[in-house]
C-alpha cells in the first residue's frame, strides 16, 4: 500500500485539463488528503501538450517528485512526455476506440478504457475526462462519491441536469474498470476527517488583499499574475472596492497611485515585462512617498521570454529598477500561506513607511495548489497599521507658519504625516520633482539632500522595526548551509528527507525578504560550504549574499523553466557538498 | 472643510509664482479653472488636482489643492484611480496636447469612453514649450519647428474627433483670453456628469508665431451665438470635422452619461476600512473548501 500518490492528466490544451485536476484535487482536499499540484501548459489557448499533475498523501507535500503512478493520456505525447517518470506499477488510462492506439511500455499497465462512448452514454462526449476520473478511482481505492461536491462546485452552475450526468459519467468509468480489470496495483487512498482548503499563490495574494483592506485594485492580465485580478473581481465589490482593467500596465500602476493618494489601500499585479512598464511611475510612487503594493508574479524572461514557465529572473529588477535611487521593500512569499501574509504586511509596510512595496512571487507558487488548515490564514491575526494617516483634527499640527501642510517633512524616522482629500486644510501638492516638506519644486542643494536623506532613512527605520527574518530547517549545527527564496523551499524542505537517508547534514535557510533582508553574515561564515538555490541562471539571490557576506558562496541554478524537483535537489546538494569535500 | 459660500476663486492659487513666460495662454486657462471650482461650490480640501508634464503640467504647483504632478502622460489614469477610491472628491486633470495627445493618447480614448466623472483640461498651444519649440500633435502639417524644418508633413490630430469616436459624453472647446466664456465652460464640465472634456486653445508666445491670439480672436466661432445643439451627434460632428473654422463652445454633451463610478455601483469612501480583516473574512478562506 502506498500513502504517496502521483497522478496526472495530460492532452491537448483546450481539452479542459485544468478542470478536470481540480475537480481530482478538490475531491482529494475534501476527503482530508493533502494535495500538491503542477501544471504543465503551454502558452497558448487551444492544441499544445497541457497537464495537470497531482501529488497527493496523508502527510503535508510540498514539492513534485520524478514519479507518475496513475496517468491519464488523451493524447500519445502525454505518455512521451512522461515516460521518464512512469515506472513499474504504474498504470495508464486511455481510449482505446478513439483514432490513436496508445503506445505503452510493457512494463506499464495499460487501461483501455472506452472513455468518450461511456461519456455519451451519461449525457455527453464532453464528459469524457470524468469517466477517466472514476476509472482513477477504481484503480487507486478512492470512492467516487469524494468527486461529487467538486462536480457540483465546477457544474453547479450549469444545472443539476449537468452535475448528474457527470456523476454518472464518473460511476461508469469506475465500473467498467470494475468489471473489466483485475488489478493490484497497491493503491488504496485513506481518506480523513481533516478540513482541508486548497489554493494557488495568485488567490492566496488576492485573499490576503482583501483582507488587509485593498480596496483597489488596476491591472492588465498578463500570465501567470492575471488570477490575481479575476480573483479580486467579483470580490472586491463586497468590501466596497473595484477592480480596474486597465488599457496598459502603465495606466494600472497610475491608477493604483491615484487610489492610493486618494487614501484607499491600492495594489497592482504584474509579470516581468509588465514591471518594466510600470519602473517609470514606481519612481514617482517612491518620490511622491505614496503607499502601494506592486506585485510581480514572475515567470521566465527576458523579453517575453516563457510567458508560462518557471523562473526567479527578476530579483534584480525589483531591488534595482528604476532609473535614479530608489527606497523601496521587497518581499518574497516561499509558500502558498506565505502569498497570503505577505501580502497582508505589504500593506503595512507600505503605509507605515509610505513607499512602494514590491510583492515578488513566481510562477511555480502561482499557478500551483496546495491544501492547507484554514486557520493557515487566520483573519483574526491579520492586523492593519496605517501608519501616519492622521485624524481630521491633527492636521493643524503640521502646518507651517503660513498655514501650509508639511506632507514631506523631515522626520526623524523618515516618514512623514499623511493628509487625504477631504482633510481639512491638509491640501498639498506632491510631484516627481525633487521638492521641498510641502511638496513644492525645488533644486536647493540642501533641500534636495535633506529629501533625499529623508526618504532614504525610512529604511533605517524600519531595518530597525521589523523582523526582517528567515525560515529555517535541518540541522541547525550542519555545517552545510542551503539557502533558498521564493518557491523553492518546500523541494528543498522534502529533500532533507532523502540527505537525511543518505547520511548529508544540512542546513536549510529560507529568506523571504530580499530589501531589507536578514543579516546571514554570520550564518554564511560559520559553515563549511554555502550553496545558494534559484531558479535563474546567473544567481541574483547569491550575489547579493556575497554582496552582504564578502563570502564567496556556491550556487545551484536551474532555468529550464521547470521548478526544482525534491528528488532531484537532494542529488544535486548532495554532489556539490561531496565535490567540495577535502580529498581523504 | 470650509462651508461652500466661504470659498473664493484665490483660495485655489498656491503662493508659489508661476515661471510661465509672460503672457502665456496657460495664465487664462489656470484663472479659469480655479474660477470654475469656486463657482461650482468646491474648496482645495475637496479638489484633486492631476497635472501633467509640460509648461502645462506646472499647473498643479501653482493652484492650491490635493494634487499630483506625475509622469508624462498619465494624467488620466491617476485621476481615474483617485476618483474610484474617492466618489465624494472633485477630481480635475490638466495637461498640455503633447502630454494628453502624443504619450497619453491611448489613455486618453480610454478614460473617455470609461466615462470617469472628472474634468479634463488640455492647454493646447500645439507646440513643445518646455523642450523650447518642438512639433507637438496638434501642429499644423506645415508648421516648421526645430525637428520638423519642412513641417511635419503630417495631419494634425482632432483631439475633439478623437473624443468623440471613443464616446465622449462632454466634448468642449474655450480659448484662454476669452476669460469669463473660458471660466463658463469649465464650470460646465465640472458639473457634467462623467468626463468633461475641455480642449483649451492656450497660446504659447515664444515658440508658436501661429496659433496666436490675434489668429484665434480673428478666426474663433462661438457656438453659443450660432444656435448650435450640443444634444444633437450629427450637428457636433458637423463642428468637429469642420476644419476651416476654429470653434468654441460646447460640441456635445450627452444627457443619459452614468459616470464610470455609479455604472459599477461605486459609492463608498475607499479609504475608510477596518482595524483588522473585515467581519466574515474566514468566509474568505472556506470558499476554498
Amino acid at each position: 500500500m502506498t500513502e504517496d500518490l502521483n497522478w496526472a492528466i495530460g492532452g491537448e490544451a483546450g481539452d479542459g485539463i485544468d478542470s478536470t485536476g481540480k475537480i481530482f484535487a478538490q475531491a482529494l482536499s475534501r476527503a482530508g488528503r493533502h494535495v500538491f499540484t503542477s501544471k504543465d501548459f503551454a502558452s497558448r489557448i487551444r492544441g499544445g501538450y497541457t497537464a495537470y499533475k497531482i501529488r497527493t498523501s496523508t502527510d503535508r507535500v510540498q514539492s513534485v517528485v520524478d514519479r507518475l503512478d496513475i496517468l491519464v493520456a488523451l493524447t500519445q505525447r502525454t505518455i512521451d512526455e512522461n515516460l521518464d517518470e512512469l515506472h513499474e506499477g504504474s498504470a495508464v488510462i486511455y481510449d482505446g476506440e478513439r483514432s490513436w492506439e496508445a503506445e505503452i511500455p510493457d512494463e506499464i499497465t495499460a487501461v483501455d478504457v472506452p472513455l468518450k462512448t461511456l461519456a455519451e452514454e451519461a449525457g455527453g462526449a464532453i464528459m469524457l475526462n470524468v469517466v477517466a476520473l472514476g476509472a482513477a478511482c477504481e484503480l487507486t481505492g478512492f470512492d467516487v462519491e469524494y468527486l461529487d461536491e467538486s462536480l457540483e462546485k465546477r457544474f453547479g452552475g450549469k444545472g443539476s441536469k449537468i452535475v448528474e450526468n457527470n456523476r454518472e459519467a464518473a460511476r461508469k468509468g469506475r465500473d467498467y474498470v470494475r468489471e473489466n480489470y483485475d488489478l493490484e496495483l497497491g493503491y488504496d487512498l485513506e481518506t480523513t476527517d481533516n478540513d482541508y482548503v486548497l489554493l494557488n499563490g495568485d488567490e492566496a495574494i488576492g485573499m490576503g488583499a482583501l483582507a488587509a483592506g485593498c480596496r483597489f485594485y488596476a491591472g492588465y492580465p498578463i500570465t501567470p499574475a492575471t488570477n490575481v485580478m479575476e480573483y479580486l473581481t467579483g470580490r472586491i465589490e463586497h468590501y466596497g472596492g473595484h477592480v480596474v482593467q486597465a488599457e496598459d500596465e502603465l495606466s494600472a500602476i497610475n491608477m493604483a497611485l491615484g487610489a492610493a493618494r486618494a487614501g484607499a489601500r491600492s495594489m497592482t499585479a504584474t509579470s516581468g515585462p509588465g514591471i518594466d512598464l510600470m519602473a517609470e511611475t514606481f519612481g514617482l510612487v517612491a518620490t511622491s512617498e505614496t503607499p502601494l503594493v506592486i506585485v510581480d508574479v514572475m515567470r521566465s524572461g527576458p523579453s517575453t521570454g516563457m510567458p508560462t514557465k518557471q523562473e526567479q529572473g527578476d530579483l534584480n529588477m525589483t531591488l534595482y529598477g528604476g532609473h535614479g535611487e530608489i527606497p523601496r521593500f521587497v518581499v518574497a512569499p516561499t509558500t502558498i500561506a506565505e502569498c497570503f501574509w505577505k501580502t497582508v504586511e505589504a500593506f503595512n509596510y507600505a503605509e507605515k513607511y509610505q513607499t512602494p512595496v514590491y510583492v515578488v512571487a513566481d510562477l511555480a507558487l502561482a499557478v500551483t495548489e496546495q491544501t492547507f488548515a484554514p486557520e493557515t490564514f487566520d483573519m483574526d491575526a491579520v492586523e492593519v497599521d496605517r501608519g501616519k494617516l492622521l485624524e481630521d483634527e491633527d492636521v493643524e499640527t503640521w502646518l507651517d507658519e503660513q498655514g501650509r501642510f508639511r506632507a514631506h517633512a523631515a522626520t526623524d524616522d523618515g516618514v512623514s504625516p499623511r493628509a487625504i482629500p477631504g482633510m481639512t486644510d491638509g491640501a498639498h501638492m506632491s510631484t516627481g520633482l525633487e521638492h521641498d516638506e510641502l511638496g513644492r519644486r525645488t533644486e536647493d542643494t540642501d533641500v534636495r539632500v535633506e529629501q533625499v536623506d529623508k526618504r532614504n532613512r525610512k529604511v533605517e527605520t524600519a531595518r530597525a522595526e521589523e523582523d526582517w527574518d528567515y525560515r529555517e530547517f535541518g540541522n541547525e549545527n550542519a555545517d552545510n548551509l542551503v539557502i533558498s527564496w521564493g518557491s523553492n523551499e518546500g523541494a528543498l524542505v522534502e529533500a532533507l528527507e532523502y540527505l537525511e537517508d543518505d547520511g548529508v547534514d544540512v542546513r536549510v535557510v529560507s529568506v523571504p525578504y530580499i530589501f531589507p533582508r536578514p543579516d546571514l553574515t554570520d550564518d554564511v561564515t560559520d559553515a563549511e560550504n554555502v550553496i545558494v538555490v534559484e531558479c535563474n541562471a546567473t544567481g541574483q539571490f547569491a550575489d547579493v549574499i556575497e554582496h552582504d557576506t564578502l563570502t564567496r558562496v556556491d550556487r545551484i541554478n536551474k532555468y529550464t523553466g521547470v521548478r526544482f524537483k525534491a528528488d532531484e535537489l537532494a542529488d544535486a546538494i548532495a554532489a556539490k557538498i561531496s565535490a567540495e569535500a577535502p580529498a581523504q | 472643510m470650509s462651508s461652500q459660500s466661504d470659498v473664493r476663486f484665490t483660495d485655489f492659487k498656491s503662493d508659489k509664482q508661476p515661471t510661465w513666460c509672460p503672457g502665456c495662454g496657460d495664465f487664462g486657462t489656470m484663472n479659469g479653472m480655479m474660477k470654475a471650482l469656486a463657482n461650482t461650490g468646491n474648496d482645495p480640501d475637496n479638489t484633486f488636482l492631476v497635472a501633467g508634464i509640460g509648461c502645462s503640467g506646472k499647473i498643479g504647483t501653482y493652484m492650491h489643492a490635493y494634487a499630483l504632478h506625475g509622469v508624462h502622460g498619465r494624467a488620466l489614469p491617476v485621476a481615474t484611480g483617485v476618483k474610484m477610491a474617492r466618489p465624494d472628491i472633485e477630481v480635475m486633470a490638466a495637461g498640455g496636447d503633447g502630454d494628453g495627445y502624443s504619450i497619453g493618447a491611448g489613455h486618453f480614448v480610454h478614460a473617455v469612453r470609461r466615462n470617469v466623472d472628472m474634468t479634463y483640461v488640455v492647454m493646447d498651444n500645439r507646440i513643445y514649450g518646455l523642450t523650447k519649440g518642438q512639433a507637438s500633435p496638434t501642429s499644423r502639417s506645415d508648421f516648421e519647428t526645430s525637428t520638423t524644418p519642412e513641417g511635419p508633413q503630417q495631419p494634425p490630430v482632432n483631439p475633439l474627433a478623437l473624443a468623440l469616436a471613443s464616446g465622449a459624453t462632454f466634448i468642449a472647446q474655450s480659448f484662454a483670453s476669452d476669460a469669463l466664456r473660458h471660466a463658463e465652460i469649465i464650470e460646465e464640465a465640472i458639473e457634467h456628469d462623467g468626463f468633461g472634456f475641455v480642449n483649451v486653445f492656450s497660446p504659447c508666445v515664444t515658440f508658436n508665431d501661429v496659433d496666436t491670439y490675434d489668429y484665434f480672436r480673428d478666426s474663433l466661432v462661438d457656438l453659443k451665438e450660432d444656435s448650435h445643439d450640443r444634444h444633437d451627434l450629427e450637428a457636433a460632428k458637423d463642428v468637429i470635422l469642420d476644419s476651416d473654422k476654429e470653434y468654441q463652445g460646447v460640441m456635445y454633451q450627452n444627457e443619459n452619461s452614468v459616470p464610470y463610478h455609479e455604472q459599477h455601483g461605486v459609492t463608498e469612501n475607499m479609504a475608510e476600512i477596518p482595524d483588522g480583516a473585515p467581519e466574515n473574512a474566514m468566509d474568505l478562506v472556506r470558499e476554498f473548501y
